[in-house]
């Protein structure tokens, strides 16, 4: 046998191709939080032994979730930012978007708390002594649905933080534990799901300093992606896994999971989409 | 904030505890980075034997571009891939989003320059040393670059190697391409990036010195059959 | 074909290949390296080239080979021009080209590329007397076993001329003595050789004929007995004296 024949009898048996994703399986496009706080090794088993689905998970940011599921690469949307949801399911992209869960957004920041908001419940306040205070505030800067949501929070404290972009406020551009990690190096305040932070390896001298708003609250929607939109979807599978989210037994392990003994989603479906 | 320390001992138990899902990380990584490596060698020997052999025009645009080629970001590499096999794109019938088969796509585009570039250097210096000898033989193009790929074939173990190398430590290309989902796509540097973005560092780390000790043992074999091929002067 | 004996036995017919060069000449960047050299040479024997250095015997045999394009005059092997007579001829370089392969694969890979049997290897390494050693290293011979690999290559393609740049410049007696036996003995079974030789004894050995080059041109063409006895030029005669000509 001459050593080319061998290298291409090499190459061909590598590429006996992995299944590709097979019919019995979708892929949820979805935001991290919910990934990375370990819902999905929660929830998917219980629902593969009941109907046989396998289900596959895309972690990225909402914004990002958002446009690689109008690119048809996904069958499920699950992020948080109704707004952006309502506009993809407007489109065409979604069938219909149905709220899921919830849960709440969180001010972390160094125990040492230099900017004094430590037990503030106002959001909009804390965020006000924070740039007064000129301490250091890390911003997602992804459009992720905690970016979006930041921004908001921003707008209605009347703090114009995008124009110390650079100084003291600091855009890592990246997912929600990379910029823990950055926050947590540089001695940053910054804004997180609950889910995450509960969740999250490294919190060294860091914890939460401000909750409790309205304004910080947090919903989770889900939507199947639109086969009129993307004929390569699996609706029929996406639809089975979307019901069964939004059904008793569903919305019942959403609020059963636990990290360190706190839960970390509240189901909070309605009968019906909205 | 964990210690170097930690990191290693994490490193030593999740090797000792042969945990199942390691090993098929592990598994995937070799599986995706290797496959690539061989594809990209395939395609790239011959690449660079030709320009090594060859006098054709715009050979050294093609020289140039090959060099450049060689700094590709990963992640625009993966950008590229995403926007070709994503439903929308132009080979989205394919299904081949999120599957091993993107990752080896990926890495393989990353690496094809460098494998290319690499062997061009290698295999030009070994044509000045046949090339008289093979014209006084009347061997065909094909049959000339044939015989510099096979003589050259422990210099271009090392070409491999660096081509593998690249491959198995990116993380930007299969982020995007494989999505990093669990049991299907996720190898160890985006199991490392996970970890990371979890807080986790200890974990991360110690992943990260699983793969830098597996990267260890490829390069210690590759090293041990060039000696073997030196002392048979075939270097 | 190779037979029992390991001789090399050929048909008379089929190994005719004689050379005719017209008013041959090569210039590079103004330089005139070889110029008006006219040779006939018949198709069998041995034609030694002799000459100073820088003299262009090197080049004059690789014009004769088809690696080098002159840029006036003919080359003409019983009507094929050089480049086209490149396939039915070897050339032996004085230092042997090995490929980082087996002494056994050297030869296999010649009969390969020229799409012959080969299984014939093993007898053509017979032939030189490095049957031995097939399946050693190539480069890790001694000189004179690589100089001998060089020849069976060289040989295991059933040229119809063999040419050779000073194959035994740097070997000692006793090599210098096996390449030569090779080659008179493919010599008196009918293989054309050309040989370029710096080396007075091995011309006395070898030559049938002397083509003694200086300063690019043909000096004087004899047979050997002719050449050695009563060289006719200047150059041959100082060169023979050993005298270094001021």
């Amino acid at each position: 046998m001459k050593p080319t024949d061998v290298l291409c009898a090499a190459v061909m048996a590598l590429m006996v191709p992995i299944p590709v994703q097979a019919a019995d399986s979708i892929l949820v496009q979805s935001t991290t939080s919910t990934a990375n706080s370990g819902l999905y090794d929660h929830l998917l088993p219980a629902f593969s032994e009941a109907t046989g689905i396998k289900v596959r998970v895309v972690a990225v940011g909402t914004g990002q979730a958002i446009r690689n599921a109008r690119n048809c690469d996904g069958d499920v949307l699950l992020v948080h930012a109704k707004s952006a949801e309502l506009a993809f399911v407007r489109d065409g992209y979604g069938t219909s978007r149905s709220d899921l869960m919830y849960n709440d957004f969180v001010i972390v920041g160094p125990l040492a708390d230099p900017a004094g908001i430590k037990g503030q419940s106002n959001a909009s306040t804390a965020l006000r002594a924070i740039a007064q205070s000129g301490e250091l505030f890390a911003s997602r800067g992804d459009d992720s649905g905690t970016h979006k949501k930041e921004s908001a929070l921003w707008q209605d404290a009347g703090v114009d933080a995008i124009a110390a972009s650079g100084a003291w406020y600091r855009e890592t551009g990246s997912g929600m534990g990379a910029t823990l990690n950055a926050a947590i190096g540089m001695g940053a305040y910054t804004l997180t799901d609950r889910a995450t932070w509960i969740g999250f390896g490294g919190k060294a001298d860091y914890g939460i300093l401000a909750e409790g708003d309205a304004a910080l609250f947090n919903q989770y929607g889900v939507i199947p992606v639109n086969p009129a939109k993307c004929p390569t979807v699996h609706a029929e599978a996406a639809q089975t896994f979307v019901d069964w989210l939004l059904s008793p037994t569903g919305q019942t392990a959403i609020s059963t999971y636990e990290v360190d003994g706190q839960q970390l989603f509240f189901a909070n479906a309605k009968a019906g989409g909205s | 904030m964990q210690s170097i320390g930690e990191a290693f001992s994490i490193a030593i138990a999740l090797v000792l505890s042969g945990d199942s899902d390691l090993l098929a990380i592990v598994f995937l990584s070799l599986y995706v980075s290797v496959t690539a490596t061989l594809i990209a060698c395939l395609l790239g020997f011959p690449l660079g034997a030709l320009v090594a052999t060859r006098r054709f025009r715009g050979r050294g645009v093609l020289l140039v571009v090959m060099n450049a080629l060689m700094g590709l970001p990963p992640v625009v590499v993966g950008l590229l891939v995403y926007l070709h096999l994503s439903r929308a794109g132009p080979l989205g019938f394919l299904g081949l989003l999120y599957t091993p088969t993107a990752m080896i796509i990926a890495q393989t585009i990353l690496i094809m320059p460098i494998v290319a570039a690499l062997s061009r250097q290698v295999l030009e210096d070994l044509h000045g040393e046949y090339a008289e000898q093979f014209r006084s033989l009347s061997l065909t193009p094909i049959q000339t670059i044939q015989a510099l790929v096979w003589d050259g074939r422990f210099a271009l173990l090392t070409v491999a190697l660096a081509g593998f190398g690249r491959a198995v430590a990116e993380v930007g290309a299969v982020m995007i391409v494989g999505g990093n989902i669990d049991h299907l796509t996720r190898v160890m540097t985006t199991a490392i990036a996970l970890e990371t973005s979890k807080g986790n560092l200890g974990l991360a780390l110690g992943l990260g010195i699983v793969l830098m000790v597996i990267a260890l043992g490829v390069n210690a074999a590759v090293h041990g059959l060039r000696l073997t091929a030196r002392r048979h002067a075939y270097v | 074909m190779f037979d029992a004996s390991g001789q090399i036995a050929r048909s008379a017919g089929g190994t005719m290949m004689p050379l005719r060069v017209h008013q041959l000449g090569l210039c590079v960047e103004g330089n005139t390296l070889l110029q008006g050299i006219d040779l006939t040479l018949s198709s069998g024997g041995c034609t030694v080239i002799m000459g100073p250095n820088g003299a262009g015997k090197s080049l004059f045999l690789r014009a004769l080979h088809g690696l080098i394009e002159p840029t006036c005059g003919s080359i003409d092997w019983n009507g094929l021009p050089a480049a086209e007579a490149t396939r039915h001829q070897s050339l032996i370089f004085q230092k042997p080209v090995l490929l980082r392969r087996s002494v056994l694969a050297n030869v296999e890979f010649v009969l390969k590329a020229r799409g012959l049997d080969r299984s014939d290897a093993l007898a053509v390494l017979e032939h030189v007397g490095l049957a031995h050693k097939a399946r050693q290293p190539a480069r890790l011979l001694s000189g004179g076993e690589q100089q001998r690999l060089a020849l069976a290559r060289a040989l295991a393609t059933r040229p119809k001329v063999l040419l050779m740049d000073e194959p035994t410049a740097s070997l000692d007696p006793a090599a210098t003595r096996a390449i030569e036996t090779v080659v008179a003995g493919a010599c008196a079974n009918g293989l054309r050789v050309i040989l370029v030789s710096h080396d007075i004894g091995q011309a006395r050995r070898m030559a049938d004929d002397v083509v003694f080059l200086n300063a690019g041109s043909i000096a004087e063409h004899q047979s050997s007995n002719d050449f050695f006895d009563q060289p006719k030029s200047a150059a041959a005669r100082d060169f023979l004296a050993g005298r270094i000509p001021a």
